[in-house]
């Protein structure tokens, strides 16, 4: 193969039969492969194949000339709440917190089972419409700028939840970037990081307690109200 | 006796297939990869389903480490040397070129303000050994990675801010960092994340 013949017709000769020289040069390889076989262990060593994905979050502006008229309130029938509390578990309540009832907090895990079933239930029309939208694209019958117009348009739609996130000092990393992940995949559109409030960890509280923080507020509150009757 | 005569074969093996596939091999990996940075903690990142791939430049990583230290990289000389000069300057200290030409070959910086010049003076193998003890003070006394991310926007306005940060980070680095952010109406940037397959269908 890496033989280059090399057919010397040495012209046409008057009247006599013309010669062929041959000449064969063999170029060996070798040299050549084991060049190439340190380049190609250098470069799956030092580099990376795949880029690494990022997750696109925008966190609400804290100007303090923000009007009121710019932070749209949140109908209570829409609002999620998740607490992180660390750990693999987490928390989460609908609209707005009963502090006197300890079972208005509900405590959920990460993963198929857990918050997502919850988040899925509570969003099921917006899923469908986007799994319909998913298979339209998949057939080519509409145009990704198409498909990513429509499912923003949907997920901003009028009835979907809005989620808010807020995480314990306890909790790390991960758990955040697995919230902001099932926020991804039940096709939540509205969600919001927030810093966690007294008022949060006093609900896990009373949750691990079962319920003994509100029963010992409530006696302090019927007592302080007992000699003035 | 006759003698066994053994036939001379010879051993020469044609590798031109061989080179031919070494070459495409090479090639496939030098056009598909991307160079490792060196990073002076390793970190393992969080996976998510998110599939929006990092911008190639432009970026301004920062990198957060399990304990909470704070690096950052960014992946043009120019902006580095221009972001030094202006947090310099807004620290009252003056960098000679030699610094500068030392600190714009860094893969990753995040050394104290007060330090950085003495950090500078050391040896790159040295560098790489101390630079992990470091992290620009991220506390709200003294919050150097705000003047960090503040000076390189106003050089670089095109910047795209990415975190990288160990999936064990406790929440309260992270929130730290994110208020710095918040606080520079830096709203807007990417997390970095690696690839998992789930979907909503399973």
């Amino acid at each position: 193969m890496s033989e280059i013949q090399t057919n010397d017709t040495g012209g046409k000769k008057k009247g006599g039969h013309s010669k062929q020289k041959k000449i064969s040069v063999f170029v060996d390889f070798t040299p050549m492969v084991d060049m190439n076989m340190l380049l190609i262990t250098f470069f799956m060593l030092c580099t990376s194949l795949s880029k690494p994905q990022t997750m696109e979050i925008s966190m609400p502006s804290n100007d303090k000339n923000l009007k009121k008229d710019d932070m749209p309130p949140v109908k209570a029938s829409q609002a999620i709440t998740l607490v992180l509390s660390g750990g693999d578990s987490l928390f989460y309540y609908t609209g707005v917190p009963d502090y006197k009832d300890y079972n208005s907090l509900k405590l959920s895990s990460y993963g198929a089972d857990g918050i997502r079933a919850f988040l899925l239930k509570r969003n099921t029309e917006a899923v469908i419409k986007i799994n319909l939208l998913k298979e339209k694209k998949a057939q080519l019958k509409i145009s990704p700028a198409e498909y990513t117009k429509q499912v923003s348009e949907i997920k901003g739609g009028k009835n979907t939840p809005v989620v808010i996130i807020k995480a314990a000092d306890k909790a790390n990393y991960k758990n955040l970037i697995d919230a902001l992940d099932e926020m991804q995949i039940c096709n939540i559109g509205k969600y919001v990081i927030d810093k966690i409030t007294p008022g949060e960890l006093f609900l896990i509280k009373n949750y691990q307690t079962k319920g003994e923080l509100s029963r010992t507020a409530a006696n302090a509150a019927n007592a302080a109200n007992a000699p003035s009757n | 006796m006759s003698k066994v005569k053994v036939a001379r074969k010879s051993t020469r093996i044609d590798m031109t297939a061989m080179s031919d596939v070494t070459v495409l091999l090479l090639t496939f990996f030098m056009l598909t990869s991307t160079f490792v940075k060196k990073e002076p903690v390793q970190v393992t990142i969080p996976g998510s389903v998110s599939e929006i791939k990092i911008p190639d430049v432009n970026v301004l990583s920062i990198l957060i480490d399990p304990t909470g230290k704070v690096f950052m990289s960014m992946d043009k000389q120019g902006d580095m040397i221009n972001t030094l000069d202006s947090v310099g300057n807004h620290y009252g200290i003056t960098f000679t070129n030699i610094e500068k030409e030392k600190f714009k070959k860094l893969s990753t910086f995040g050394v104290p303000i007060k330090s950085l010049q003495a950090f500078l003076a050391l040896k790159g193998d040295e560098q790489d050994k101390v630079l992990a003890n470091y992290g620009i003070p991220t506390d709200s006394i003294d919050n150097q990675f705000k003047v960090w991310v503040q000076k390189a926007r106003v050089n670089n306005p095109a910047f795209r801010i990415a975190i990288k940060a160990d999936a064990k980070t406790p929440y309260k680095v992270i929130k730290d960092v994110m208020t710095s952010l918040q606080d520079l109406r830096e709203n807007r940037y990417n997390l970095i994340t690696s690839l998992k397959n789930e979907t909503a269908n399973n």
